[in-house]
């Protein structure tokens, strides 16, 4: 592999692990009110949570180059508060695969939030915990198959990410070019060589993801 | 009913060996030229052409690994050249059909002057231009920046879109604050629709040959054979000159 490649898969891991870290803070308080409110807003925050699951990326991709750019309204917010335009940019790329990976980390933690039930808050409750205390020393740790699924599927899935990032990432070397897009170049420019590469360095990456996730999950590994 | 369905099926049948269809790949910058071409086409000869639009080195990929396109209309010279050498192109139907102009074109109606000066002022934070390796339109651009010695201090402002249209689009809606795409998809009653603009002098850059081919599987073809010609008539000429193409000289 060359330079430029190794720069890609490079910029990829990065944008997967900050994106993976970001879902985790804000994924869980989202997953654990899902899984505990009886609010009539349930059903509306759970469907849009799930609708990057359905929409093509060239939906989002679209809607945030628009609202992202200098006339749309975040654009606007992030001139107004000094950080400049987002689209092109690495924390744009973050921001738009927060928005694309988020029902991967919310849902399977939010089933396993669902898994726990009432009883074992109770009895935390019984025993003079607080419900903050409860959360960690009680729900959070049951729930930790559920955690360790949607770190390895909002990370995937983050790495597999091509449409969003080819509408408002511009291609930049360094900056935005990440594998799957560096893969499309390949292909477009007819050097079939280098696209081997990293495309089969990508099956063979979520072959083994995937293959963790099955083995290793310890709910699973309870179940059997 | 069975006269009827005799003349039904009479009439089926005529339209299958008089009317074609035949499948064309379109280089995007030629979007707007070949939408208004391709409803005249129908109405003069008949026959149908089915439009699809995009870079010319995805096309050239796809012609190769099979796709089912029977003539295309490139953005360049060279990738027609290759097919007619590889055996995907039908030898001798190559020709140019237009040669195109570039422009540096902003949304903004007041950022870009008359000269293109505001290439050496700077002031910008993104210059989008389509990949240079892909797409002939962001070649000639790398090339004209060359010329004119700012190439390298802009790169860092680069963003590339995936074929010209994409560049438009980044440059449309304003993210990036100019670029370089191509005289046609801003062209409007003969000058700079909206915006601003330079029309990029076709000395700074090789010409932007664009020719059209027969391709394999439109070979014998009456649809395609007559669109090839169709293009060559005055009235396609007309249209493509409209929308700030140069022709070759005959």
């Amino acid at each position: 592999m060359e330079a430029p490649d190794l720069a890609a898969v490079w910029l990829t891991l990065k944008l997967a692990t900050v994106v993976t870290v970001l879902l985790l803070l804000v994924g869980t308080p989202i997953a654990w009110w899902l899984a505990r409110t009886r609010s009539r807003l349930k059903g509306v925050v759970g469907a849009v949570v799930a609708l990057p699951l359905v929409l093509p990326p060239t939906v989002l991709g679209f809607y945030l180059l628009v609202t992202m750019g200098p006339n749309g309204p975040i654009g606007q917010l992030t001139q107004a508060i000094g950080l400049g335009l987002l689209p092109f940019t690495f924390p744009g790329l973050v921001i738009a695969s927060t928005f694309y990976s988020l029902p991967f980390v919310v849902q399977p933690i939010q089933n396993a939030f669902e898994a726990i039930g009432e009883r074992p808050l109770e009895v935390a409750a019984t025993l003079r915990a607080s419900p903050w205390d409860a959360f960690w020393s009680v729900a959070v740790p049951l729930a930790r198959p559920g955690f360790l699924s949607g770190a390895i599927l909002g990370f995937a899935h983050t790495v597999g990410e091509f449409g969003i990032v080819l509408m408002i990432g511009g291609n930049i070397p360094g900056r935005t070019r990440v594998v799957s897009v560096q893969i499309y170049d390949h292909v477009e420019a007819l050097e079939y060589t280098q696209a081997h590469w990293l495309a089969g360095g990508m099956v063979l990456f979520s072959f083994v993801v995937l293959l963790a996730l099955y083995t290793f999950n310890p709910a699973r590994r309870k179940a059997a | 009913m069975k006269k009827a369905l005799i003349c039904l099926l009479t009439a089926t049948v005529a339209t299958l060996t008089h009317a074609d269809e035949v499948q064309v790949a379109v280089a995007a910058n030629f979007t707007g030229p070949m939408q208004v071409i391709a409803p005249l086409f129908e109405r003069d000869t008949g026959h149908k052409a089915v439009l699809s639009y995009g870079a010319t080195g995805k096309f050239y990929a796809q012609v190769v690994n099979g796709a089912p396109f029977e003539v295309l209309l490139a953005a360049d010279d060279e990738t027609p050249a290759r097919l007619v050498r590889e055996g995907h192109g039908v030898a001798g139907s190559a020709f140019t059909y237009a040669i195109g102009t570039l422009v540096l074109w902003s949304a903004n109606p007041d950022l870009v002057d008359a000269r293109g000066e505001i290439l050496k002022k700077g002031g910008f934070r993104h210059l989008a231009i389509a990949n240079p390796k892909t797409a002939p339109y962001g070649a000639a651009a790398l090339q004209a920046m060359g010329k004119l010695g700012v190439a390298e201090s802009l790169k860092p402002l680069f963003v590339q879109g995936e074929n010209i249209s994409q560049t438009q689009q980044f440059v449309a809606t304003g993210a990036a604050e100019l670029g370089f795409i191509a005289y046609s998809q801003v062209i409007k009653n003969g000058r700079i629709g909206t915006g601003s603009g330079w029309i990029v002098p076709g000395q700074l850059h090789e010409p932007i040959r664009q020719d059209a081919v027969i391709l394999a599987k439109g070979r014998d073809k009456v649809a395609a054979l007559a669109l090839m010609a169709y293009l060559k008539g005055d009235k396609a000429k007309g249209v493509i000159r409209s929308f700030g193409y140069e022709l070759p000289q005959p």
